[in-house]
């Protein structure tokens, strides 16, 4: 018994948290995919099927349509340029810099705020009444502009630029990471066979942080769709509702609007956006895993 | 003429050098404006940020001309949070506690798993490893409505334990990642030694995994700390007004509007708020960048 209940240890050392994942997790997932398909309002009610129509009135919704073209926007850009920052500085910091500490950690402490404290920052940065724009009028630039959080049109690209300050220090982080990780004989040795500064980057550094690339992609990415308080404390979804996201829609809709089954079925279909992204890259990775 | 081609080089070499710090320092000066300005924001009065009469040329750049500490006082003792006026001081006494037990029970259990994960075989461990790092990965709007039902049957609803166990359920599935792959790391033959001299399960991981686990636990709990002290979702959708935590609190401050919008305080508010996290960032930094270096982010 003793010796069978030894043998049998690992498994009932990982079963608790196994419980809490399979419930918290796949059970929760589950209950949001039925509760989709309800007619719930402000409580769930698993007594009205209606298929799948919430998903229809979804995307029949003008404010899902602006969460998703919102979302694309920010999404590629967030991703795009936290990624083209973060490997320009590591690339820059890994020249034996003296100051590398100091610099390093300046890259990196706004990744310690909140996005609650980032969107504050930002928002009173952004407005043109007393932040930036106020400042280069003082300054002599009579003329300058930047008004975007008030625009309709330019309010999302102000949750890109606070998004990007906040998480570009990560990235390169993580690539600074990756470029350690590099053996310096290669370089070496594509030095010896001719190869310039820029063709060893092309060709031996870059492929050789494909991992650190992934890496970055799958976690701004799925930062990206989670974004929720960077938009809630920089505006509130506003103008209007013109930096509407998934997220902000589905809190919205569930919790103020009592379509808790809209707000489900807006949740599934991040989910599902999130799978695609993500399954690939977790099969690839766990088939190299042991 | 080969003299002049070695300093002409040297010339170069030297001029790249500074393009390459200047860069560099500009990047870190745009990191630096938006906590600049934060801070010299919090130390104005309000005639001063708004550039009233005396005030004219004042920027959010411009550094305070009399700094006074009354935004700060006022952030923490006296601003008003929805209906109550007594600043953010009492947030920190119940939002503390909340955030040590949840980063313990989380890095603890992530322990474990992450041991279990990576030194013992069985059937299914590698499905079971790639349902955890899923887990990681899932937007929480699709648990939100299922988690208030379930806080409400536990009667956990609005307390700061219901925030614990929520925490708790989503933070181990990035702990265990962590341990999972800093252990694959420890050399498997160490272990099988230890279980030919007769070591069990839990002597193995505690006299053996434990006390090599430094660099991944600073990561683990530097993570931790981060994600569930800047929490706001969970915190806004389950606290409820009897378990506030610290952000949902702050953002509450900055949209309590009680005539004209005060700036100075806000910003004092939010450097107040940020203020733990980032003493852990500027302390520990180095061996959370050296942590994930180790392997931590190879996934």
């Amino acid at each position: 018994m003793q010796r069978q209940l030894r043998a049998w240890m690992p498994q009932i050392a990982l079963l608790p948290s196994l419980i809490l994942m399979t419930v918290t997790v796949y059970g929760f997932i589950g209950f949001s995919v039925l509760l989709s398909l309800t007619g719930s309002k402000m409580m769930p009610n698993f007594g009205k099927w209606v298929g799948f129509l919430q998903y229809e009135r979804v995307w029949a919704n003008p404010r899902w349509e602006v969460a998703v073209q919102n979302f694309a926007i920010f999404a590629t850009l967030y991703i795009g340029a936290s990624l083209l920052v973060g490997l320009v500085l590591a690339i820059l910091l890994d020249q034996r810099i003296r100051a590398e500490g100091v610099l390093r950690t300046v890259y990196l402490y706004p990744m310690a705020l909140s996005f609650i404290v980032t969107g504050v920052a930002w928002q009173w940065i952004l407005s043109p009444d007393l932040g930036l724009e106020r400042a280069m009028h003082i300054w002599g630039w009579e003329n300058f502009r930047f008004d975007w959080i008030k625009s309709d049109k330019m309010a999302i690209y102000c949750v890109v630029i606070a998004g990007v300050w906040q998480a570009s220090g990560f990235v390169m982080a993580t690539f600074l990471a990756a470029l350690r990780g590099i053996n310096p004989e290669i370089i070496s040795a594509a030095k010896i066979d001719g190869a310039g500064g820029l063709s060893v980057y092309r060709f031996v550094v870059l492929p050789a942080l494909r991992p650190a690339f992934l890496t970055a992609i799958v976690v701004q990415g799925h930062l990206a769709i989670k974004s929720y308080d960077l938009v809630v404390a920089l505006t509130k979804g506003g103008p209007g509702y013109a930096t509407e996201l998934p997220s902000t829609f589905m809190y919205a809709f569930t919790f103020t609007r009592n379509e808790m089954a809209m707000g489900a079925a807006s949740a599934v279909m991040m989910l599902a956006l999130v799978s695609a992204l993500i399954v690939p890259y977790l099969y690839s990775e766990l088939r190299h895993a042991r | 003429m080969l003299a002049d081609g070695v300093s002409c080089r040297g010339v170069a070499a030297h001029l790249r050098r500074a393009l390459l710090i200047g860069v560099l320092v500009i990047a870190a000066l745009m990191y630096l404006v938006p906590l600049a300005a934060m801070l010299f924001t919090s130390l104005k009065s309000m005639p001063e940020i708004t550039g009233m009469a005396g005030f004219e040329s004042n920027t959010i750049l411009t550094p305070p001309r009399a700094p006074t500490l009354a935004a700060w006082g006022e952030a923490w003792s006296r601003a008003c949070i929805s209906v109550e006026c007594t600043g953010l001081r009492g947030y920190f006494g119940t939002t503390i506690p909340m955030v040590t037990c949840a980063v313990a029970i989380s890095v603890s259990i992530g322990a474990v798993n992450g041991y279990v994960l990576s030194k013992w075989r069985f059937r299914y461990d590698t499905v079971i490893y790639g349902l955890m790092l899923f887990g990681c990965f899932i937007p929480f709007q699709i648990v939100l409505i299922p988690i208030a039902r379930v806080l409400g049957l536990m009667h956990l609803s609005g307390t700061m334990a219901g925030l614990v166990f929520v925490h708790v359920a989503y933070g181990i599935t990035f702990t265990t990642l962590f341990f999972r792959n800093f252990y694959v790391t420890v050399p498997d033959e160490i272990v099988s030694a230890a279980r030919m001299d007769g070591a069990g399960f839990w002597s193995i991981f505690l006299l053996i995994l434990v006390p090599v686990s430094g660099p991944i636990a600073i990561v683990a709990v530097i993570w931790q700390f981060t994600s569930i002290w800047n929490d706001f979702l969970f915190g806004a959708s389950f606290g409820g007004a009897n378990a506030r935590p610290l952000m949902v609190a702050l953002n509450n401050l900055v949209n309590t509007s009680t005539g004209t919008k005060a700036y100075n305080v806000d910003m004092a508010g939010a450097m107040i708020a940020a203020l733990p996290t980032m003493v852990v960032y500027v302390v520990a930094g180095r061996y959370f960048v050296r942590g994930l270096m180790a392997g931590a982010v190879k996934g």
